[in-house]
């Protein structure tokens, strides 16, 4: 589904350029589970937001399904994010003054599916994540693991084939945090790919691959027994 | 994402800041306010010059003695080495210029009027009878002056409403004797109350016939001839044909001036007009400052939701979507800051007349329309900028914005 060929990703810092991603070379196949592991300015991030299409590469070429995105323009890039891609953030990013729902309900605004059909997608969504009760409550009056939940119904409203996970538990508690997983293993079930960035072993462990990433570099690339 | 949706996210993205959302419309709110109050007024003034001129009687030409360039406007005295206008010039007039309904000869003076031991300084108008149809007033009681008062230089007066009260209060004047300079005038008849028309208080005057003027005022000239004709059309053709009567009667010199009561509306609206458009122009100088306000906002909440706007960037808004959801932010705040400053400028423009009686207002649909469209396109081009601002923002970073 996935496949990037000799990524480079240059940030240009004054008049410094700093490398972030070298030579990425990665193969993602649809129903993969897969935790993106590394220290600290290894790159786990900007790896990230290529993959989810919020940025394009300096050099080499990403095939997102059939699509050459390296080549797409700003307003493609965003309605690739807005069918294909689910985003799961560590500070959840919901938007403050929408209920629940409404936040579900966003990225259908975008793919500009009509205000019935929004409701009757994002609802059972809410249900299914466990928030059928709070539908209409704004996300100040949501525990973090209940917004990590919408969150988690927000990225899943347009069906999309891959869920980008950036450190998901990281802002919860031990508890919130092995819902939120739950959620997450379960979705893979149903055939959905999944990649998790994370600090987390306890998170990578329940991954399929892990991919650990040093300077840039992919240090290693395996099969979670 | 469709307009209603933008609508929507716009109205709540105010809502959720009343207080500055309230004072980023009141800049608005004053501009257009200001548009409509001062437009009012200067329409109103242009309505009511249009009345009161258009009340002295339709298709009217006035001629004065002496030659001067312009149409209209005022004139000055006329200059001893000009031939006057003469009664003659008016009879002449009268009977040759088939255009013309009448050619109503005018002298015109300041006098005492004294009944009894009461006495009053009043403009004296000599005139024939035709003037009451030409300038519309009419009389109450008695009659006008008379053809043959005229033919016979006959001592005989008319007094205005006004003049009438000061002197006689409730008392019949009909029949009375008045002295008028060191004359003895008997009264004939009362005018009809007029009031006051440009300043000029109608009721505040005496007619007496053309002859007995000329005598009163020691004069063999004419202050004016005033001539009126049917129909507007014929208006121009009628000036040909005075010109051609007065000019052969004066050896052949135009030294004579003819004005047309279309002619000093014109001046007098186009000079309104303009006074009109300088005080629109200046209320809209308001309503800039009002949008520049709306920019300054704008920019602060593209800033306070960088967050938000890499959010919906993240999940699939296109650079456009952004654009237009700020764009209509600040169109929906310029928009009801308008509607807002419409309702007040109007109520104001209404009020004003109730407690300032010599300011007339009206309040006309254009500006209106002016100020409201004027307010949207403020909100349109002070939008843009921040709007761009917005939508330009590189999604990673706006996400990670604290």
């Amino acid at each position: 589904m996935i496949e990037l060929v000799n990524i480079t990703k240059t940030y240009r810092m004054g008049s410094m350029d700093i490398t972030v991603l070298t030579d990425i070379v990665l193969n993602v196949q649809r129903g993969e589970f897969i935790a993106v592991m590394g220290p600290s300015g290894s790159g786990k991030s900007t790896l990230m937001n290529l993959l989810g299409c919020l940025d394009r590469p300096t050099s080499g070429v990403y095939y997102f399904e059939t699509r050459e995105i390296s080549t797409l323009t700003d307003d493609e890039l965003a309605s690739v994010r807005n069918a294909k891609i689910g985003f799961v953030f560590q500070t959840f990013n919901l938007l403050p003054r929408f209920s629940a729902l409404k936040n579900v309900e966003v990225p259908l605004i975008y793919g500009g599916v009509p205000a019935r059909q929004r409701r009757e997608r994002a609802a059972p969504l809410l249900e299914k994540v466990g928030l059928g009760e709070r539908m209409q409550h704004k996300p100040t009056e949501l525990s973090g693991g209940q917004q990590q939940r919408v969150a988690i119904a927000r990225a899943l409203v347009n069906n999309p084939p891959l869920l980008l996970a950036d450190e998901p538990t990281g802002n919860l508690d031990s508890r919130s945090g092995e819902e939120i997983l739950k959620i997450l293993t379960g979705l893979n079930g149903q055939g959905v790919t999944i990649i998790i960035v994370t600090h987390d072993q306890d998170v990578a462990a329940q991954c399929k691959r892990i991919i650990n990433l040093k300077d840039g570099r992919i240090l290693n690339d395996q099969v979670n027994a | 994402m469709n307009f209603l949706e933008t609508f929507r996210v716009a109205f709540e993205a105010i809502l959720s800041n009343k207080v500055r959302s309230g004072l980023t419309m009141l800049g608005v709110i004053i501009g257009v306010m200001a548009v409509i109050l001062l437009v009012s007024i200067g329409e109103g003034a242009r309505t009511y010059i249009t009345k009161e001129l258009t009340g002295l009687g339709t298709n009217l030409l006035i001629i004065t003695p002496g030659k001067t360039s312009t149409s209209g406007g005022f004139h000055p005295p006329s200059a001893g080495t000009v031939r006057k206008l003469s009664y003659d010039d008016s009879l002449a007039l009268r009977r040759r210029a088939w255009l013309l309904t009448d050619a109503v000869p005018i002298v015109f003076g300041t006098g005492k009027i004294k009944y009894e031991n009461r006495g009053r300084d009043t403009s004296i108008v000599g005139t024939t009878n035709e003037f009451e149809r030409v300038r519309n007033l009419f009389v109450d009681t008695g009659s006008f002056v008379s053809q043959g008062d005229v033919d016979s230089k006959a001592k005989v007066v008319v007094l205005g409403r006004r003049v009438k009260d000061e002197l006689f209060g409730e008392e019949s004047p009909l029949g009375k004797i008045v002295r008028l300079a060191d004359a003895r005038y008997r009264v004939v008849g009362v005018m009809r109350k007029k009031g006051t028309s440009l300043g000029w208080d109608i009721d505040d005057v005496v007619f007496i016939p053309v002859t007995s003027g000329q005598e009163l005022f020691d004069t063999d000239g004419l202050f004016e001839i005033l001539a009126s004709t049917p129909r507007a059309e014929d208006v121009e053709r009628s000036i040909v044909q005075i010109k051609n009567i007065l000019i052969r009667r004066h050896a052949h010199k135009e030294d004579f001036t003819i004005q047309t009561q279309g002619a000093i509306l014109e001046t007098m609206t186009t000079i309104l007009g303009v006074l009109t458009a300088v005080l629109g122009g200046i209320a809209g100088i308001s309503l800039l400052v009002g949008g520049i306000g709306i920019m300054n906002i704008m920019l602060v909440s593209v800033r306070e939701r960088t967050r938000e706007i890499g959010i919906r960037k993240a999940l699939g808004a296109r650079n456009r979507d952004i654009m237009a959801q700020f764009i209509v932010e600040a169109i929906t705040l310029s928009g009801a800051g308008g509607v807002v400053g419409i309702f007040i400028g109007v109520g104001l423009a209404l009020a004003i007349p109730v407690f300032v009686t010599v300011l007339p207002t009206s309040i006309s649909a254009w500006s209106i329309i002016m100020a409201f469209s004027f307010s949207v396109a403020v909100g349109v081009f002070f939008g843009v900028y921040p709007a761009r601002k917005a939508a330009l923002q590189d999604p990673i970073q706006a996400l990670r914005y604290e």
